[in-house]
């Protein structure tokens, strides 16, 4: 019998030696992993303090009516004008142009892993996509300049050099391989007793996935599509390397505009002097940017966890 | 006897190099219930998703044999997959309608099988089928709401009622009660008494009362084989002559407790 080989300390109430070290191991784990957990809260914090704290300053000097109701944006010439709308118009169109890209195709792709490739297919396919999420920013900047923009203004001659519309398919093809993750994983969650159900009613494998898998994982479709708009307007290299610096309020993507981001570049790198008011705006439209994307990374975590209540 | 809905020949179903079903000869009488029963694993399931061709949908699973329905053999290679499931209905063990209304649930299986009549033509055929279903009823009041705010036993009912749209021929269930509380199960049993009028039922269970209530003809599965690995229907008979007087000795130990 097992009972009788060895002896383990059997009272529950004990205050021994073992006992002791096991509590304080624990409380010094947890302590521990809580410190680490802080730290990006804390990082967090620490960047929404200093974007608030600057951002403060500039509305001293800069009232909101300028911000919110002027037309221009120009606040590096002598005549200084702080309309934030041309540089959100910029960020906007190349936003949408990027998703123009990626939703379809990403979609589509996350339709075919999820419901028509085979394990060995899916286990080449992936990979690859992996791979162009893991190209770097810059690169796909320099892809959007050098090969993109010639052969728009091979079809389109009017293109300017610097236009949002490169710099927009660039994105697009940079948020692909997430939004196809993103979409697959949401397709992949839908029950196989739906599938089953509609195969059983004779459909076929298109109308299996666009007519019941779509529509049943569409939340968390939606949620993988706000998820890549708010990383396309954070997207900075691409628009600075290929989508020009001229704020402007326009709807043509041919033109050369400029992104919120691409102002922040602009103003960093240039040789501004710290703690002037032509400064502090980037602290202002840093605010702005970040007030965008955490609104649709709130709007996406939501309508996931709608998604995953349906099915759990 | 009867006319017969689905003859199958030598039926045979691999998952990849296993032998999952061995041999099965099976006459499958029209405008009556035919229960498959048998101690767990041995394949009711599987035998029953061969008829309408859903095995395929597992991957490396491959089947043999032949299975004549309506005078040809569903698995030659020129007749389609979707065209058997549409006449031969599926009804699963846990109630499965779209997340969409329950309106919906019956008017997508019509349509995406060239239904292309008038929106009133529809609605008649949604109510038709919600009416064989025994739903009509409960539900008429709310044809938009969701399928999902259903009651598990309504549930089922809508899947069938989807399922009775399409005009099929056979209808397959497999345990479609096992996942219900009793007087849903006892509706769904009168129902499907109801349904055999106009259509041929066969029904996976693995409640044995359920198939002396329900059943006109049983059939009785067991491991056979090399190593008891294969299962095959050893038994077929009318099912008051398979619970009471059976021939083989398995079947009787099987359906009177003793083991199983």
């Amino acid at each position: 019998m097992i009972a009788n080989r060895y002896r383990l300390p059997s009272s529950p109430f004990r205050s021994d030696g073992l006992h002791q070290r096991r509590k304080w191991e624990e409380r010094a784990v947890k302590a521990i992993l809580l410190l680490l957990a802080l730290v990006s809260v804390l990082t967090t914090l620490g960047i929404i303090y200093v974007l608030f704290q600057e951002t403060v300053l500039f509305f001293r000097q800069v009232s909101f009516a300028q911000f919110f109701l002027d037309t221009r944006w120009t606040p590096l010439f002598l005549s200084k004008r702080f309309g934030i709308w041309p540089l959100v118009n910029g960020t906007v169109l190349v936003a949408t142009g990027a998703m123009m890209v990626a939703l379809p195709l990403g979609l589509l792709a996350a339709i075919f892993m999820s419901e028509f490739a085979n394990e060995r297919v899916r286990r080449i396919l992936k990979p690859f996509l992996e791979v162009l999420a893991g190209v770097p920013t810059v690169v796909y900047g320099y892809f959007a300049l050098t090969f993109i923009t010639p052969i728009l203004r091979a079809i389109f001659p009017q293109t300017q050099i610097f236009n949002a519309a490169s710099a927009a398919i660039a994105m697009g093809f940079m948020i692909l391989p997430m939004v196809a993750s993103l979409s697959e994983d949401a397709l992949y969650a839908v029950p196989n007793s739906l599938r089953e159900a509609a195969y059983a009613l004779g459909a076929t494998r298109w109308e299996v996935a666009t007519q019941v898998v779509v529509p049943a994982a569409l939340s968390g479709i939606a949620a993988a599509f706000i998820l890549a708009i708010s990383r396309a307007v954070g997207e900075t290299m691409i628009v600075a390397i290929a989508a020009g610096q001229q704020p402007k309020l326009t709807l043509n993507p041919l033109e050369s505009i400029e992104t919120m981001t691409a102002y922040i570049v602009q103003v960093s790198l240039g040789d501004t002097p710290h703690g002037t008011l032509e400064y502090q705006t980037i602290f202002a439209v840093g605010m702005m940017l970040f007030l965008m994307t955490l609104g649709m990374n709130v709007a996406s975590h939501l309508l996931a966890r709608r998604f995953r209540e349906v099915y759990e | 006897m009867e006319q017969i809905a689905l003859e199958l020949h030598n039926l045979r179903v691999y998952y990849g190099n296993f032998l999952a079903i061995k041999d099965v000869n099976l006459s499958i009488p029209r405008n009556q219930i035919t229960a498959i029963i048998g101690p767990s694993g041995v394949g009711k399931s599987t035998l029953l998703r061969a008829i309408n061709r859903m095995n395929e949908l597992v991957p490396g699973c491959r089947t043999e044999g032949e299975i004549i329905f309506d005078g040809r053999n569903i698995y030659d290679p020129k007749v389609d997959p979707a065209e058997i499931r549409r006449r031969i209905g599926m009804v699963f063990q846990k109630p499965n309608p779209f997340p969409k209304s329950i309106y919906e649930n019956i008017a997508w299986g019509l349509r995406i099988n060239g239904f292309r009549e008038s929106r009133a033509q529809m609605d008649e055929a949604v109510e038709g089928a919600l009416r064989a279903a025994a739903l009509w009823d409960e539900v008429k009041d709310k044809l938009h709401q969701s399928g999902l705010s259903l009651s598990g036993g309504q549930q089922q009912r809508l899947c069938i009622a989807r399922v009775i749209a399409l005009q099929p021929e056979v209808i397959l269930l497999d345990e479609p009660a096992s996942a219900l509380d009793p007087i849903a199960t006892l509706k769904i049993e009168e129902l499907m008494r109801e349904l055999k009028r106009d259509y041929t039922l066969v029904i996976v269970t693995h409640n044995m009362q359920q198939a002396a209530r329900v059943s006109d003809y049983t059939a009785m599965m067991m491991l056979t084989g090399e190593g008891e690995r294969s299962g095959t229907v050893i038994e077929f008979d009318r099912t008051k002559v398979i619970f009471t007087n059976p021939r083989d000795k398995r079947t009787e130990d099987y359906v009177t407790g003793r083991f199983g």
